[in-house]
C-alpha cells in the first residue's frame, strides 16, 4: 500500500497551515468576549506592600481587576509539581507555593500579581498598567551556584540554602574506588545554557463559564489537554472535571513548553466564573520570553576514568539544576529521572553516581524543553569522551566504539535497560557518510582559504515512549503515563481515530493515518483523526518525550486489533466461512483462495445495520483501548559535524552534518527527516546561538530576539540524514520515537567539532563569535607563553 | 501600542506646523524603529507625523564634477529616499558603489522597502551603518531650518544635532575616490557591532568611521585614518592598534572583541 508504514504521505494537515487557515487559540473568538492582561513584576524578588486597582477599575470599559489574595480565598489551589523526588536522606522535596497570582512575594521577573479583564486587549494593558503596586526590593540571586552559597537569598522560606531537593543516583563508594584505580581519569566543569522554547505560536487561552449550564470550557495551547483538565480540576479546584471542557485546538509548536498548567489559563478561568464574561489572554513575544518554562540550565562537574585499554571504570557527576523562582509541573524529573538516568551513554559503564542539588533562583521557572534532561545527559557524555581521547591521545570514534553496549538487554547502573541497538553500525554508517577519510585533505584546503576546520562526534541514546505506568509511579510521577485510543468505523466503511495524543506540529493526521491505512488496505483520504478536546476524546497522557509513536500509535494498534477480530467474525458470517480464511486487503474482506467478499464499508454497514450479525455480538464496529508500555524505548544515533572557524573574528561554520539515527520502525520518512531536521537545528542553535542571559538584579537581557539568537536558515547547514535502525521489542510497531533526538544529539558533536578546530577544549555554550574568538586568543596568548 | 493622533503632512512645512500644534508630536518616516517601539509601548507620542507622502523628501541627484578623475560628484539623497532606492539605484552606484552596497545591506527587505535615510539619521541607533558613511564622506544634513556638517550632527546615542520638530530635507556629499563599508553583524539583531566605512577623497584625504561599536555611537578613527593616508591598504593597518576604550561591551562580545573587529571590519571594506 502506497499510503501504508514506511510511505513518505505528504502531510494531510499542510493544506490547512500553508494556505493561513489553520485555526489556532487566538483565531477564536467567543460571544462577548472579554480581553484579559495580567499585572506582572518589575522586579525579580520583592515584597509586595500593597495594590491600588482604583484607577484601573475606574475606566470604562474595565470589567474586573483581581488579585491574588480573592484567589486564595476562593480556594483556588497552589500550582503543583507533577513527580515527587526523595532526596538522599529519604525526605521529600522542599517546595515552596506557587500562587497563580502571587500574594505576599514575587520571585521573578514577570511574576502575576492581578488580571484584569477589559472590553479590549489594548484597554485591559492600559488598566493592567494603571494597578499601582508597591513592592519592598529584596536581594537577588539568578545562578544555582551563587544560590547555593552562603548567606544567598533565601526565595522560599521552605527551602532552606534554596535547595528544592539533593538527589542522587547510583553507588558512590564503588564509583570513586573504581576511579580510584583507574590509569586516566579526565575531569571537567560543564554548563548546560539556559534556552527559552519560543515556539512560533506564544501561549493563549479563553475561558468561557456558562452560568446557566454550570459548565467551563477553555481553549487553550495545550500538548495534553487532559491532563490540564485532570489538574485545574484535582488541584487547583478551578472547575469539576466533569463540568470543564478543555480544548487544544490547533497548536503551533510547543518543546516542551506548553505541557504545562500557567497561571494564566487558571487565572482566566477563575475570572471567566468572577466576571460572567468569556475571558481571552494572548501572550506577546516579551511575556513568552518571561513566563514560558525555559529548558537546561547545568552546571556540572564529571569525572571519568579509563583503565589501561581505554575502557570506562567508572563515571561520578555532581549537577547543579536551576529550577528558577518555583517548581513547574515536571521541573522535579528532568535534571534527575529524565538525566541522570542517561548517563551511561552508549557505553557499558559499572559504576555511575551522579548527585543532583536543585535549586530555586530569582528567574523563570525551569521545566521540560525538547529532550529535557537527556541532551544535558548526552552533552556531559560525549564531551568528556571526546576530551579524555584527546587527552590519551587516542580516536574518538575507536574509544566509543570500543566501550559500546553491545549485547541487548543491557542493564546500566542508573536504573535504564537498553533493549535494543546497533551502536557500531550507526557510527559506521555515520563515518562512512561524513567522508571521514577525507578529513584531513578538507582541512588542509580550509587552511588554504585561512579557515579552522574540526570535526566532532556525538553518539547520542536517549529514553523516549515515555512511559510504564508502575515504573515512573514508583520513582515519583504523580500519573500513569500509558496512552488511550479509539477506533470508529463508520457505517460508510470511513474511519476516525480519537486518540489522547496531541499534534501541535508532528503530523499525527498524517503519520496516525499511515498505520490505519496499512492495517486495512485502505487510503488514509478515508481515516481521520481527531484529537485535542476533552469531550470527544475519552483520556489522554498527551504529547512530549517522544511518546506519540511508540505509546500514541500503539493504543491505536490495540485497538484496531479488536475491529480487525470483529471485522472478520462479521465477513466469516455472512459469507459463511471460518474466521481464520479472512483477509484484509485492497478494500475488501475476502475468504482466502476464493472469490468470495464484502467490500470494506460492507462490513461497516452490516456492522451497523445489525440485520446479519452473529448471534449475540452488540451492533456497531467501534473499538477503544489503552495501551501502557512495558519499557522505555531508546533510541540512539551517531552525529557527526564538521565546522569552518574563521580566526579573524571567530565566526564559525557548520559545513557539514551527517546523522545515522536508529528510530526503530519508521512510519514516514519524510516526516521523521524534518524531526530529525528541527532537532539539529534547536542543538546547533544551543551550540552556537540561543542564550538566556539575566543581569545580576533578575533582568532577562536576552528578553526579544534582538538579542536572543533564534537559528535562521543561513546559520544552518544542509543535513545528511540516514536512518539504520533496529526494531524495538517493547511495543507493537517496533517505533523508538525521533522527536528530540536531533536536540539531544547535535549539541555535543557542535562543539567537539569547534574545540576540534581551535585546538581549545575550554568552549562553553552557546559558541558565538565573540566566545570562539576569545578562546582562539587564549590558545595564542598560550603558544606565545611557551 | 497606546492610541495616538495620525497625521499625514503635504510637505515638510506642513509637517512642522503639525508637529508645532501637537502636544508630543514625531515624525514617522519609514517607521521601522519607531512603530515597533511603540508597539512595545516604550514609546508614547501624542501624534504621528507621517511624512512618507511628501514628493520633494525622496530621490537622488548626482551632480557632475569638476572634470578631475574619479570620484567629486556631488549626491544628494532625499531623506525619504529609502534603502532599497538607494542600493539600486544605479547612477549612484556608478559614481559611490559603496554607499548602495550599505544600504542593500540594512536589515531585511521589508525594513529596506519601508526604512528610510533621514529616519535613520534622526534616530543615530548606535548600531546603524548611514552614520559611517555619513561621518566619514563627511556628509551635510540639510534641515528645514539649516544645514548640518556630519562632524557636528552625530552626537551620542541616539542623540544628535537636530532640535524638537527640526526635520531632515536631505543629505548631500562628495562621491569619495576611492570607498567601502563592511560590518560584523550582531548574530541575533544583525545591526552591526562594528560597522567601518572608509573613503579616500578627491583631495587624497582619508576618513575611517566606526559604527555599532562605539558607547556613544559612530567615531572616527584618527590611527586607522593615518596608516591608510600613508598606504591604501589592508596591510597598513596589521599594525594598527585598536584601543577597547570607549567601546561596547555586552553579552555579544566584550570591547576587547569589537576592538578587534574594528581592524578586520576596516581591512574587509578595503575590498
Amino acid at each position: 500500500m502506497s499510503e501504508g508504514i514506511g510511505a513518505r504521505v505528504l502531510r494531510k494537515e499542510d493544506k490547512r497551515f500553508i494556505t493561513g487557515k489553520g485555526r489556532y487559540t487566538d483565531d477564536i473568538i467567543e460571544q462577548n468576549q472579554s480581553y484579559a492582561a495580567f499585572v506582572r513584576s518589575p522586579h525579580a524578588h520583592a515584597l509586595i506592600k500593597s495594590i491600588d486597582i482604583s484607577a484601573a477599575l475606574a475606566l470604562r470599559g474595565v470589567e474586573t481587576v483581581l488579585t491574588g489574595p480573592e484567589l486564595v480565598a476562593d480556594g483556588i489551589g497552589n500550582i503543583i509539581c507533577g513527580w515527587g523526588v526523595t532526596q538522599k536522606d529519604g525526605s521529600g522535596m522542599n517546595m515552596g507555593a506557587w500562587s497563580a497570582l502571587a500574594t505576599e512575594k514575587v520571585r521573578y521577573v514577570g511574576d502575576a500579581i492581578a488580571i484584569v479583564v477589559a472590553d479590549t486587549k489594548s484597554l485591559a494593558r492600559l488598566a493592567a498598567e494603571a494597578v499601582v503596586v508597591e513592592y519592598e526590593e529584596l536581594p537577588v540571586v539568578v545562578g544555582s551556584v551563587e544560590a547555593l552559597t552562603a548567606g544567598a537569598p533565601q526565595i522560599h522560606e521552605n527551602a532552606p540554602g534554596n535547595i528544592v531537593f539533593d538527589w542522587e543516583i547510583g553507588e558512590l563508594a564503588l564509583t570513586d574506588a573504581a576511579i580510584a584505580g583507574a590509569a586516566h581519569i579526565t575531569e571537567m566543569d560543564i554548563t548546560n545554557n539556559r534556552l527559552s522554547p519560543n515556539p512560533m505560536e506564544p501561549r493563549s487561552a479563553i475561558a468561557t463559564f456558562n452560568e446557566a449550564e454550570d459548565h467551563y470550557t477553555l481553549y487553550t495551547t495545550s500538548q495534553n489537554p487532559h491532563v490540564a483538565r485532570l489538574v485545574l480540576s484535582a488541584f487547583y479546584q478551578v472547575a469539576p472535571e466533569h463540568k470543564l471542557r478543555v480544548i487544544a485546538p490547533d497548536v503551533g509548536g510547543g518543546f516542551g513548553s506548553k505541557i504545562y498548567i500557567y497561571p494564566e489559563e487558571i487565572a482566566c478561568l477563575w475570572a471567566s466564573m468572577k466576571s460572567g464574561r468569556s475571558v481571552k489572554w494572548t501572550s506577546d513575544r516579551t511575556e513568552a520570553f518571561l513566563t514560558d518554562a525555559h529548558g537546561r540550565d547545568h552546571v556540572s562537574s564529571a569525572k571519568i576514568g579509563f583503565d589501561e585499554d581505554g575502557m570506562i571504570v567508572g563515571l561520578k557527576v555532581n549537577t547543579k539544576a536551576n529550577l528558577g523562582a518555583y517548581m513547574s509541573l515536571f521541573s522535579s524529573a528532568v535534571p534527575t529521572y529524565l538525566y541522570a538516568t542517561l548517563l551511561s551513554g552508549q557505553y557499558n559503564i559499572a559504576n555511575i553516581y551522579c548527585d543532583v542539588q536543585a535549586v530555586y533562583t530569582n528567574t523563570v521557572p525551569v521545566d521540560a524543553y525538547r529532550g529535557a534532561g537527556r541532551p544535558e545527559a548526552c552533552f556531559l557524555v560525549e564531551r568528556i569522551m571526546e576530551t579524555a581521547a584527546r587527552e590519551m591521545g587516542r580516536d574518538p570514534a575507536e574509544l566509543r566504539a570500543k566501550n559500546f553496549v553491545k549485547t541487548f538487554p543491557h542493564q546500566t547502573p542508573v536504573i535504564m535497560t537498553y533493549d535494543s541497538g546497533d551502536f557500531a553500525t550507526n557510527q559506521k554508517q555515520a563515518q562512512v557518510a561524513a567522508d571521514i577519510m577525507g578529513f584531513p585533505a578538507r582541512k588542509a584546503e580550509a587552511a588554504r582559504r585561512g579557515k579552522l576546520r574540526g570535526i566532532g562526534y556525538s553518539n547520542y541514546i536517549e529514553a523516549c515512549g515515555i512511559a510504564p505506568s508502575a515504573a515512573v509511579g514508583s520513582l515519583g510521577a504523580g500519573v500513569g503515563l500509558w496512552e488511550s485510543a479509539e477506533v470508529r468505523v463508520n457505517p460508510v466503511g470511513s474511519i476516525e481515530i480519537l486518540t489522547g495524543s496531541h499534534s501541535h506540529g508532528q503530523g499525527h493526521e498524517t503519520t496516525f493515518a499511515q498505520i490505519v491505512a496499512e492495517r486495512f488496505d485502505l487510503a488514509i483520504e478515508n481515516i481521520k483523526i481527531v484529537h485535542g478536546d476533552t469531550d470527544k476524546v475519552q483520556f489522554g497522557m498527551g504529547t512530549y518525550g517522544s511518546r506519540s509513536g511508540a505509546v500514541g500509535m500503539s493504543a491505536i494498534v490495540k485497538a484496531m486489533d479488536k475491529v480487525e477480530a470483529k471485522v472478520k467474525k462479521i465477513a466469516a458470517h455472512v459469507l459463511e466461512a471460518g474466521e481464520d480464511d479472512i483477509v484484509i486487503e485492497g478494500g475488501a474482506v475476502k475468504v482466502a483462495g476464493t472469490d468470495k467478499q464484502m467490500l470494506w464499508h460492507e462490513v461497516g454497514l452490516a456492522a451497523y445495520t445489525a440485520h446479519n450479525i452473529p448471534e449475540g455480538m452488540e451492533p456497531g464496529l467501534k473499538e477503544s483501548a489503552f495501551y501502557d508500555p512495558t519499557n522505555f524505548t531508546f533510541p540512539a544515533g551517531c552525529y557527526i559535524c564538521e565546522v569552518e572557524v574563521d580566526p579573524e573574528t571567530g565566526v564559525t561554520q557548520v559545513v557539514q552534518f551527517v546523522a545515522s539515527d536508529d528510530f526503530g520502525t519508521i512510519i514516514n520518512p519524510m516526516i521523521v527527516e524534518g524531526q530529525v531536521h528541527g532537532g539539529i537545528a534547536q542543538g546547533i542553535g544551543q551550540a552556537m546561538l540561543e542564550n538566556v542571559v539575566y543581569d545580576k538584579s533578575g533582568q532577562q537581557l536576552s528578553a526579544s530576539y534582538m538579542d536572543y539568537t533564534m537559528p535562521r536558515a543561513d546559520d544552518l547547514p544542509n543535513y545528511s540524514v540516514y536512518h539504520a535502525s533496529t526494531t524495538c521489542p517493547g511495543n507493537p510497531l517496533g517505533i523508538k520515537g525521533c522527536g528530540e533526538a536531533g536536540a539531544i544529539g547535535s549539541p555535543p558533536a557542535v562543539i567537539n567539532a569547534i574545540t576540534d578546530a581551535i585546538g581549545n577544549n575550554n568552549l562553553a555554550m552557546p559558541a558565538t563569535p565573540s566566545a570562539v574568538w576569545s578562546a582562539l586568543q587564549d590558545v595564542q596568548s598560550k603558544l606565545a607563553a611557551e | 501600542m497606546y492610541e495616538t493622533n495620525y497625521h499625514k503632512a503635504a510637505s515638510a512645512t506642513d509637517a512642522a506646523s503639525i508637529l508645532d500644534r501637537a502636544e508630543d508630536g514625531q515624525i514617522l518616516a519609514g517607521g521601522q524603529t519607531l512603530l515597533p517601539t511603540m508597539k512595545q509601548r516604550l514609546a508614547d507620542p501624542t501624534d504621528l507625523v507621517d511624512i512618507s507622502a511628501v514628493a520633494d523628501l525622496k530621490g537622488i541627484t548626482i551632480a557632475k564634477s569638476d572634470g578631475k578623475l574619479g570620484g567629486g560628484e556631488t549626491i544628494t539623497i532625499g531623506a525619504m529616499t529609502t534603502h532599497a532606492q538607494v542600493a539600486q539605484n544605479s547612477k549612484l552606484a556608478a559614481v559611490c558603489p559603496s554607499i548602495c552596497a550599505l544600504a542593500g545591506n540594512i536589515g531585511d527587505p521589508a525594513v529596506r522597502h519601508r526604512g528610510t535615510i533621514g529616519g535613520s539619521l534622526a534616530n543615530n541607533d548606535p548600531a546603524a551603518d548611514y552614520p559611517a558613511a555619513m561621518l566619514a564622506l563627511g556628509a551635510t544634513i540639510h534641515t528645514n531650518s539649516r544645514d548640518i556638517s556630519a562632524s557636528n550632527y552625530f552626537t551620542g546615542m541616539f542623540s544628535t544635532d537636530l532640535d524638537e520638530h527640526e526635520i531632515i530635507i536631505s543629505i548631500s556629499f562628495q562621491a569619495p575616490a576611492s570607498g567601502g563599508y563592511c560590518k560584523f553583524p550582531n548574530p541575533a539583531s544583525r545591526y552591526a557591532m562594528a560597522g567601518v566605512f572608509v573613503a579616500k577623497m578627491v583631495d587624497r584625504s582619508v576618513c575611517v568611521a566606526v559604527t555599532g561599536a562605539g558607547e556613544d555611537g559612530v567615531f572616527r578613527h584618527p590611527g586607522l585614518e593615518a596608516a591608510l593616508f600613508a598606504d591604501w591598504s589592508a596591510q597598513s593597518l596589521d599594525d594598527v592598534s585598536i584601543s577597547p576604550v570607549g567601546l561596547l561591551s555586552d553579552m555579544h562580545g566584550d570591547a576587547v572583541y569589537r576592538a578587534n573587529l574594528v581592524k578586520v571590519m576596516a581591512k574587509r571594506a578595503l575590498g
